[in-house]
């Protein structure tokens, strides 16, 4: 076995590489980049190399100045996480021909798979369902709409070098296939430096399902059953789970052993998995095979009490597989989301910021958090958003679904606009709950995008009872620093006082101000805590807070809840459930004069286009005073390598543009201005 | 007996009426509350002891004997915000457009006379059309007497102002020398002279938003520190801000127990500032990651941006925040950023609340607007305040202290009580780049020699080891343990006696 390893990434999966080698008694060696100094994977590492300045391309793809970081700190073998240098053969090459052992596949079999043409073509040789399209590069658009025609539409433009959704376009009709393929091939040469890209049939409203395998160098190999991913945004994934609410026992043997097969054909070696779509007759083709560790993989390994790394890191080693087949159990249900930077309410763009406040729910055997960040990190737009994954188990799916949820709600990120309130909205969906899911799941539920929703009916009234709480604590404090507190004033304190210090009698009258209603609510403390009655119901509230704290812990109605709380310049932000509300609590007096006073509409920001993330303009499609309709391009931004349309939401004419082509952008920076 | 306590109820409920029940619409159709609903809102319920209910002008010029409300236009009396005693008057703008006159006045210097008496703060709710013309010369008294005790209680009892509606000419100098001033946005004014007499004098033409809204008074004239949405809004927040001061110059700040532990530590403070000087950051994080329960209340956030000021308390004592704002102009001092800190480091040095600075400054702001404007004058002012001060002042250099600002923000030599600085800290004269293109003048041509001697400097003076080697600073901390550094230091010095020598005052460079 390895005495020391080094891992050639960061964040997330580089803690989590670490973790299982700390546990098999090898030491790690990280590498960094200038952004990531101070970062957890760092801290964890017992050594760490700087490998250059921030862009990935400096650092974390410097395949040389990663070998020679090894080879410096006499680390016997490079894990690659996934991403960065994971399937890069020649990387692989490079780590085996320096005397390292690269723990993955073999490079031929990276090679093979990583071309998508190529792969297809090993797939349709053992036996693997594929999807119907043209084997072969594109080279010009017009082939591309000679071809599409061919094949049906919709078609699917795809980058040969491709994934995780760049350099992927879908096409309807001859135009879309022209746009598309240029799109497609210029996304494909600035985010892999290569342009080829060919076309396959589009299977409309399809489920991702991926299978796992696992093969030693001794030509075993086995697989640990499937994860569903059908829930993506952008073409990524942001939930998976194992196994699928969808596949029949048939279905799963068949892609299975086709993913088995597959596996043997290409002489795998290490972890790899088999992706698939799956269409709603339970007809599947292969996709494409990741020849590395996935970001999902945790579920798996929940469900099967397997630690994948381990096995990565023991067949590297030259170990033969510990089990057989027959011996893979699967136990209950694992669901994982994706905690990203991003803003779900435009459009899951990413963001960026200081990681302000960051604390995550407590892990036990049902709950675990695989993070790569810690409070106070900057999160920053060298690298992929993903903050942190979340991993619960339950018996059933449904167990697993309620844990999840109040892992959410524990989730406590502040600093910038992130999807963890997202997440718990896909957790209470009813869709999503009986397991109807598809990869066009967030656009149809949320297709206007996903801020968090105003507590509905049911949950209204908790959010009244928790904030009464918080108000009658936090109005506690306030009240006690008057001196004396004599009920006539003595001693300084002020004329009635014992009135507003009700508390001694415990019970309050007071007005919750709610998504612009009043909601009266006598508060009788109880046991700890209130039972809060709003208009002849009553709630019972008990739990703990204390001034200044960000979650609410406690029982609402005898059921555990836990609720965020964020301090406003009056009253409090709550959030659960995927579900936020400004509550104000006042006295029926303020609250019955405050109805009194104007509503003040936000000021109009529709006079600006503004920049939806973080990025640099690649372009500016219009000029001063031209008058455009709605849906006309006005700018490119690049951000995370994604060029992202900016287009007219009306009618407008352009007065004025404020930046131009190389700007960089912060959030909601002015870029134009309309008439 | 039965007769007069029939008339006594009559007379009262005339003067809750006020102006009467149209005017009472107007004033809520404007999305104003009428001056009893506004004391509703600030005092705790019940609270409110009226005075002078039955007070009426004297009056007789102009038919002014047949108009007669009790009361006069102005509410007054005293009532309690969380329990703790406060004088109130509150404009009634129903009644003769709230006008002051001689009796109006009357009214309001009885309340402060009080006020001074108990020891006591006084909230003041403008809501007026200016001086009871009828009355001449005799509002104008009534105005005087009332600056004339403003500024004798300036300094003993503290003093709000709430503008809730006009507020001009001279009636503005009454709120203008209080300690803090709110207002309403979209229905208060305050100008000198209105948008009609600019017009015909300048031939400037603006808009009464323009000239004396709330937006312009606390983002450009800086008249005003706070604005809020509405007349509720605001008299909350105005509660908020009282619940930070003493109630005179001999009582302490209020305690608020509280369960935040002194020594809670912050581990991401350690990463808060970038290894990149050049990068800024946001120093209100430090503010609200250091403060009981995360709770800061800030002055003047809309204005002078480059310095941050507010209200925060550390193990339940209330304290004053000053702390340059890296994220704006680098943090420097200039004109307006001086002008906000130093009035702001007075007032906490006048009612006994300590200073807490974070410091993280350039130098002074350059260029002819800064000298022409008088920057060395309106600089001194913040030095001369940091220097007066008696009150405990505890310091932490976070990143750059550079030149003649480091002096100023609080340092040891301005009797700074405990000076902390961080690793990042970089005590010096001016940055390494500046310093060394003066000592090495005749090296400049070479770029090598002065990139070597750059780093020279650098190791030699950007640190906070030659500022702690003569005492400068007490000690070098972990940025994870300033609040429970700042506790100590502040626990350490909570019977501090400092008295400066006799004079009748200072002469601050105005």
């Amino acid at each position: 076995m390895f005495e020391k390893i080094l891992i050639a990434n960061r964040g997330e999966i580089a803690c989590r590489v670490i973790r299982t080698a700390r546990a098999m008694g090898i030491e790690t060696v990280a590498v960094y980049s200038e952004a990531d100094e101070t970062a957890l994977h760092v801290e964890m590492a017992d050594e760490a190399v700087a490998i250059g300045p921030p862009p990935a391309a400096e650092s974390y793809l410097g395949g040389e100045r990663i070998i020679k970081a090894a080879a410096d700190t006499g680390a016997q073998a490079i894990h690659p996480g996934y991403g960065f240098l994971s399937e890069n053969p020649v990387f692989a090459e490079a780590v085996e021909r320096a005397g390292l052992t690269f723990i993955g596949p073999g490079a031929k079999a990276i090679a093979a798979m990583g071309d998508k043409i190529e792969s297809k073509k090993i797939a349709q040789g053992a036996g693997v369902s594929t999807i119907p399209g043209f084997l072969g590069t594109v080279p010009t658009a017009d082939e591309a709409v000679e071809i599409a025609r061919g094949i049906g539409y919709p078609v699917m433009i795809k980058a040969a070098a491709g994934g995780g959704g760049k350099g992927m376009r879908i096409a309807h009709g001859g135009d879309e296939v022209r746009s598309g393929f240029e799109r497609a091939v210029s996304e494909a040469k600035s985010s892999f430096g290569d342009g080829r890209v060919f076309i396959e049939k589009f299977i409309e409203r399809p489920r991702h399902i991926e299978i796992q395998v696992l093969a030693d160098s001794r030509g075993n190999v086995i697989h640990l059953g499937e994860r569903e991913c059908s829930i993506q945004r952008r073409h990524q994934k942001v939930i998976e789970e194992a196994p699928s609410p969808f596949l029949d026992s048939a279905t799963r043997t068949a892609m299975c052993e086709q993913a088995v097969a597959l596996a043997r054909a290409v002489g795998y070696r290490s972890a790899g998995t088999v992706e698939f779509i799956v269409d709603s007759g339970h007809n599947f083709f292969f996709l494409e095979m990741n020849a590395r560790l996935q970001v999902e993989h945790a579920v798996t390994e929940m469900i099967t009490g397997l630690d994948l790394v381990e096995q990565m890191i023991r067949i590297a080693a030259g170990e033969p597989l510990s089990l057989k087949q027959e011996d893979v159990r699967f136990n209950g249900w694992a669901i994982e989301s994706r905690l990203y930077a991003e803003d779900p309410a435009r459009g899951f763009l990413p963001s960026a910021g200081r990681l302000v406040r960051y604390r995550e729910p407590p892990r036990d055997d049902h709950v675990r958090v695989d993070s790569g960040v810690t409070e106070g990190d900057e999160i920053g737009l060298f690298y992929d958003p993903l903050m942190a994954k979340l991993i619960t188990h339950g018996e059933t799916r449904g167990e697993a679904i309620r844990r999840h949820g109040a892992a959410l709600d524990s989730y406590y990120i502040r600093g910038f606009r992130h999807n963890a309130n997202f997440l718990a909205q896909v957790m209470a969906n009813e869709r999503f709950r009986a397991g109807e899911i598809d990869t066009d799941f967030i656009a149809t539920e949320w297709p206007d995008g996903a801020a968090p929703t105003a507590p509905g009916e049911d949950a209204r009234p908790h959010f009244v009872a928790v904030a009464g709480l918080i108000h009658s604590r936090q109005g506690r404090h306030g009240r006690t620093q008057a001196r004396g507190g004599g009920a006539s004033g003595q001693g300084g304190a002020g004329p009635g006082s014992s009135k507003e210090g009700g508390a001694a009698q415990g019970e309050f009258e007071w007005v919750a101000m709610i998504g612009g209603e009043q909601v009266p609510f006598t508060a009788v403390d109880n046991d700890g805590g209130f039972d809060v009655v709003q208009g002849g119901a009553t709630v019972a509230v008990r739990g703990a807070w204390t001034p200044g704290g960000h979650l609410f812990e406690g029982t609402i109605n005898g059921e555990p809840k836990i609720m965020q709380v964020d301090r406003l310049a009056e009253g409090y932000r709550l959030t659960m459930g995927g579900h936020q509300a400004d509550v104000v609590v006042r006295h029926p007096r303020a609250a019955e004069l405050a109805k009194l006073m104007p509503d003040k509409p936000e000021p109009d920001s529709s006079r600006f286009l503004q920049s939806p993330m973080p990025g640099l303009v690649l372009a500016i499609n219009v000029c001063e005073g031209e008058s455009v309709e709605a849906g006309h391009t006005l700018a490119v931004v690049d951000a995370m390598k994604m060029e992202n349309v900016l287009a007219a939401e009306r009618k407008a004419r352009i007065a004025k543009i404020l930046v131009a082509p190389g700007d960089s952008l912060t959030v909601d920076q002015v870029i134009m201005e309309f008439e | 007996m039965q007769d007069i306590i029939r008339q006594l109820e009559e007379k009262r409920e005339a003067a809750r009426a006020g102006g009467g029940e149209k005017r009472i619409k107007a004033q809520h159709k404007k999305g104003k509350l009428t001056a009893r609903e506004r004391l509703e809102v600030l005092l705790d319920p019940g609270s409110f002891e009226e005075f002078d209910m039955f007070v009426e002008h004297r009056n007789t010029d102009f038919g002014m004997d047949k108009k007669k409300v009790p009361g006069d236009g102005v509410v007054t009396g005293y009532g309690a915000i969380n329990g703790r005693i406060v004088f109130v008057f509150s404009q009634d703008f129903t009644v003769f457009g709230g006008s002051l006159s001689e009796t109006h006045a009357e009214k309001i210097c009885k309340i402060m006379d009080q006020a001074m008496k108990v020891g006591a703060p006084v909230i003041g709710l403008n809501d007026s059309g200016g001086a009871r013309i009828q009355e001449g010369i005799a509002s104008l008294a009534g105005y005087a007497d009332v600056f004339q005790r403003t500024i004798l209680a300036s300094g003993v009892v503290p003093q709000l102002s709430v503008i809730m509606g006009p507020c001009a000419g001279g009636a503005v100098y009454a709120p203008a020398m209080t300690d803090f001033i709110f207002m309403v946005k979209d229905t208060s004014y305050m100008f000198v002279t209105g948008p009609d007499v600019v017009k015909t004098v300048t031939h400037e033409v603006v808009t009464l938003e323009e000239l004396g809204g709330a937006v312009t008074h606390t983002t450009r004239s800086s008249v005003a520190d706070l604005a809020f949405d509405n007349d509720v809004d605001t008299l909350i927040q105005t509660r908020r801000l009282f619940d930070f001061l003493p109630l005179s110059n001999r009582e302490a700040p209020p305690v608020r127990p509280t369960e935040d532990p002194f020594d809670r530590k912050e581990p991401s403070l350690d990463k808060l500032v970038p290894r990149d000087t050049a990068k800024p950051y946001d120093i209100k994080e430090l503010i609200e990651k250091v403060a009981d329960e995360g709770d800061f209340f800030e002055i003047q956030p809309e204005f002078a941006k480059n310095i941050i000021i507010g209200f925060g308390r550390m193990e339940g004592h209330p304290v004053g925040f000053v702390a340059n704002q890296p994220l704006v102009l680098a943090g420097c001092l200039d004109i307006d950023s001086s002008r906000k800190a130093a009035r702001f480091v007075r007032f906490c040095d006048c009612f006994g609340i300590p200073i807490v600075t974070f410091v993280d400054v350039p130098g002074f702001l350059p260029g002819t607007a800064q000298e022409y404007g008088g920057i060395i004058k309106h600089g001194a002012k913040l030095l001369y305040a940091y220097g007066e001060a008696t009150v405990p002042k505890v310091t932490v250099i976070t990143r750059k202290a550079y030149g003649g600002a480091y002096d100023v923000m609080s340092s040891k030599h301005l009797r700074g009580d405990i000076n902390y600085a961080w690793p990042s800290a970089e005590i010096a004269v001016m940055g390494p780049k500046g310093a060394v293109e003066i000592i090495f003048r005749d090296e400049l041509g070479d770029e090598k020699k002065i990139e070597a001697r750059t780093e020279e400097y650098r190791t030699r003076f950007a640190n906070p080891f030659v500022a702690g080697h003569r005492g400068f600073v007490d000690d070098v901390i972990m940025p994870s343990n300033t609040r429970q550094r700042i506790c100590r230091s502040l626990a350490m010095l909570r019977h501090k006696k400092l008295e400066n020598p006799w004079k009748k005052h200072g002469n601050i460079p105005l």
